[in-house]
């Protein structure tokens, strides 16, 4: 296949196709438990250097639990995929434990304005770069799914998005048409969170899915929480309900409120109060230290994290606005 | 003549562009407003669709993020981004609302980094998040935004997502889907749309009380005048009470 142009940036993760087999080859099929903890699932399974993705979309259906926890075990040098990276980026970018970024949308949280912190880092030149978009990160995770080494989009071309990403742009055998290919994206670990799984790793998820089927299938190794655990009975009563299989799954965590202070569908809404706490702490450089003290590395866990931010009477008040019940709003 | 701010003045605007049974796909903020107010007002069958993978949703207040639960609330379908992309490459998303720091006279998008070093850029925004996906594949792309020759530049420093590229035929010979592209600039002054042949901005319509000089002192370059520039109507004062009791109570996006 003739290449026409290609981006000047750097592939981060090895798309080759052959040698993800090879690793999946050897990933084990066993129906086994794998109930465990955040810590020992973030201590056993994400590595420093490790390339990283994380599920939902930024402050929706996030896997704050394994994210703090990151910062919590001071790891480094790790990989990321910015995709719809919002509230996840931010925290990350706190504890700077990543080193390179495949960027589709960071730094921003959407409606709620930039985070001071992350950009200030994205600007040290501390972190390398290289460009994409939502769509063709989504595309790139489906490529390395489908055990296949590139994806063909219709977009990018024309732009300096292209330029600064490690797509490349062809011809289309069949009629002509020029297309960007961009790489398999084969992650050392995904983080996702979900509302429902069994002690083996079966995952049920509510509303939007994002790219969350694909990062699933595409990465080498999976750790998930969920809001409960389920029995395995439930998962065979309803097979259409599960949208990832326990062979894909390496660690299992009970964290309900698990993406608390991010949305979770149907369960509670996104804690605004504490989010805009985030983005006007990080201003001032001593008192963005004390916050993140106070909220991740001076406590043992996620459930010690809501305590101090609220507890049990915050997450109702969370279950309600979700519900749009009449009175709970802030 | 009801009085207004320019924010409800570009989303009634924006919101008349949108005709029923048309699909539209959103981010958060005035889009989403503009989206709302059509959906109340002329086109109850306008199909909203959100990146994240919200698909024809009621959406019952302003959502904070396209992927929060107001973008599948009673909708017809919680789908994926995969999914949603991929029905706007397949040709089925008439519009979206797109913005940057910089539009330049073609209609490309900065929303990536001001400065010359990728690498350590002086300025970094959030990327293209979805928007060179949306650009590329909605037959029609709008921008809301403020009128200002800081933002209006002849050739954007950065392109992020693409407008009509060089001009010309340049867009489609560059790979892009034949025949999608910019469609209008909605400003707080004025409306643009794209001349056919050079697809170079165009003003057709001033807002009342803005003149043609006001906005060319606040645009970096050169625009063509439509052969017949009309004044953009004001917003009516079912439109503003619709926009305001129902799509914004809360004035997340109209009191900014």
């Amino acid at each position: 296949m003739d290449v026409i142009e290609k981006g000047v940036g750097r592939i981060f993760t090895d798309p080759d196709a052959d040698k993800a087999r090879e690793f999946f080859r050897h990933k084990s099929r066993a129906l086994v438990s794998k109930l465990t903890t955040v810590k020992e699932a973030v201590k056993e399974l994400i590595k420093d250097g490790d390339y990283i993705s994380v599920g939902g979309f930024g402050a929706n259906r996030v896997p704050i639990s394994v994210l703090h926890e990151i910062l919590r075990q001071k790891k480094k040098d790790l990989g990321l995929a910015g995709h719809t990276a919002t509230h996840d980026f931010q925290i990350l970018s706190a504890g700077k434990v990543f080193n390179r970024c495949d960027i589709a949308y960071i730094i921003g949280l959407e409606a709620r304005g930039l985070s001071p912190n992350a950009r200030a880092y994205m600007q040290s030149g501390d972190v390398e770069v290289t460009e994409w978009t939502n769509y063709t990160m989504s595309a790139r995770y489906k490529a390395a799914a489908a055990g296949v080494s590139f994806h063909p989009i219709r977009n990018m071309m024309g732009t300096d998005t292209f330029k600064y990403s490690a797509a490349a742009i062809s011809e289309c055998p069949f009629t002509g048409q020029k297309y960007t290919l961009v790489p398999a994206l084969y992650s050392d670990v995904a983080v996702i969170h979900a509302h429902e799984a069994d002690i083996y790793g079966n995952c049920r998820v509510r509303g939007i899915l994002m790219s969350d089927w694909d990062i699933a299938r595409s990465s080498k190794k999976v750790i998930i929480t969920c809001e409960r655990l389920i029995p395995n009975d439930e998962i065979r009563r309803d097979p259409t309900m599960t949208f990832i299989p326990y062979y894909c799954v390496d660690a299992v965590c009970e964290v309900p409120y698990g993406s608390y202070p991010g949305n979770m569908y149907q369960e509670y809404f996104s804690d605004e109060d504490h989010l805009r706490e985030w983005l006007k702490v990080e201003k001032d450089p001593e008192a963005f230290k004390k916050f993140l003290d106070k909220n991740i590395y001076g406590v043992q866990d996620h459930f010690e994290y809501i305590e101090r931010n609220g507890g049990i009477r915050k997450m109702q008040m969370l279950r309600q606005k979700e519900w749009l019940f009449r009175g709970a709003r802030q | 003549m009801a009085d207004f701010n320019t924010m409800e003045l570009m989303i009634c605007t924006a919101a008349r562009e949108l005709e029923d049974g048309a699909c539209v796909g959103v981010g958060t903020g005035a889009p989403c407003a503009a989206a709302m107010l059509a959906q109340k007002t002329k086109s109850p069958n306008l199909t909203i669709i959100f990146e994240a993978g919200g698909v024809a949703p009621l959406v019952p207040e302003m959502p904070i993020s396209v992927g929060d639960s107001r973008t599948t609330w009673k909708a017809c379908m919680a789908s994926g981004m995969p999914d949603v992309m991929e029905t706007g490459c397949r040709g089925m998303l008439d519009y979206t609302f797109l913005g940057g720091a910089e539009i330049d006279m073609y209609g490309n998008l900065n929303s990536t980094r001001i400065g010359s070093d990728h690498q350590k850029p002086k300025v970094r925004f959030p990327g293209s998040g979805g928007a060179n996906d949306f650009a590329s594949f909605a037959w029609r792309m709008m921008v809301m935004t403020p009128q200002d020759s800081k933002r209006f530049v002849e050739r954007c420093t950065y392109v992020t997502t693409p407008g009509w590229i060089n001009g010309g035929d340049s867009r489609a010979k560059c790979g892009l889907a034949v025949g999608a592209g910019p469609y209008k600039i909605i400003t707080n002054m004025a409306v643009m749309d794209f001349e056919p042949d050079s697809k170079r901005m165009r003003i057709v319509a001033l807002n009342h009380g803005f003149g043609l000089k006001d906005v060319e002192e606040n645009c970096g370059f050169e625009l063509i005048k439509a052969a017949k520039i009309i004044e953009n109507p004001p917003p009516t004062e079912q439109e503003l009470a619709i926009l305001r009791e129902e799509v914004d109570p809360y004035r997340y996006v109209i009191g900014r």
